[in-house]
């Protein structure tokens, strides 16, 4: 997995997330998102279009960090995510929790 | 029938879901089906990591066979201490954000992705059977 800044639109962090997110990588996408918010980063774009696969230990991840920013009066929006990534979002009902854009630029509008 | 016995640990992990996986896609499931299979097994097998051995380190063995009613079944056994995952509740996945807790994600998942699930405890070894349709040509 790899974790990239890809930009800064409407005060919101473009990040990028290529490759599985399993139980062994999913740390790094907290550990990356929480040093963004020490910097204090509190409103995030998480594109997802070459995110290839995610299991719980992703979804835990996401979710520790939607928290997080929650506290902060922060927002995450993840967009653009593949069919696969997708159907595991909807059979959590985290679709319902953590809200989703068609791509990048619809969630950057929302800022 | 093959098989793989690695060490309980999560740097075993990837190795063990690409065994499954590779034979996955000889019985010719998609690219989806696969990743389905690649993330039940992947629940099932953090479990063990972190959960069965608790105060000694101990095994995983996987064994993955065709059975004569046309189903891709991923056998996973360990020795460690006995549960049945499938005691376990479903998560309640109506709840927002704040209430949201993850625990038993990992079961829900296995339940709703494999179409067949089924544990036993034999010899004292954990014995956990994901069943797959193999999909006709």
């Amino acid at each position: 997995m790899e974790i990239i800044k890809s930009g800064k639109e409407n005060d919101a962090l473009i990040v990028k997330i290529n490759g599985r997110m399993d139980a062994v990588t999913a740390p790094e996408f907290e550990k990356a998102m929480g040093a963004w918010i020490d910097e204090s980063e509190k409103y995030f774009v998480v594109d997802l279009s070459s995110l290839e696969y995610i299991s719980s230990a992703g979804l835990r991840s996401i979710l520790v960090i939607a928290k997080k920013l929650k506290a902060l009066n922060g927002k995450i929006f993840l967009a653009a995510m593949e069919e696969a990534v997708n159907e595991v979002f909807e059979i959590s009902g985290f679709n319902s929790i953590i809200p989703i854009h068609d791509t990048v630029q619809a969630a950057i509008r929302q800022f | 029938m093959s098989s793989i016995q690695l060490p309980a640990k999560i740097e075993n992990m990837g190795l063990l879901v690409q065994f499954i996986s590779d034979i996955a896609r000889k019985f010719g499931f998609s690219g989806k089906r696969i990743k389905e299979i690649e993330l039940a097994t992947e629940e099932a097998l953090v479990n063990i990591i972190n959960y069965a051995y608790p105060d000694h380190s101990g095994d995983i063995k996987v064994t993955c066979t065709r059975d004569p009613s046309k189903a891709f079944v991923i056998k996973i056994e360990d020795t460690g201490i006995a549960f049945d995952l499938l005691s376990l509740k479903d998560p309640d996945i109506s709840v927002g954000i704040s209430d949201r807790e993850v625990g038993g994600l990992g079961v829900f998942l296995i339940r709703k992705l494999m179409d067949k699930v089924q544990y036993h405890r034999k010899n004292k070894k954990n014995i956990l059977e994901l069943v797959v349709h193999i999909p006709t040509k």
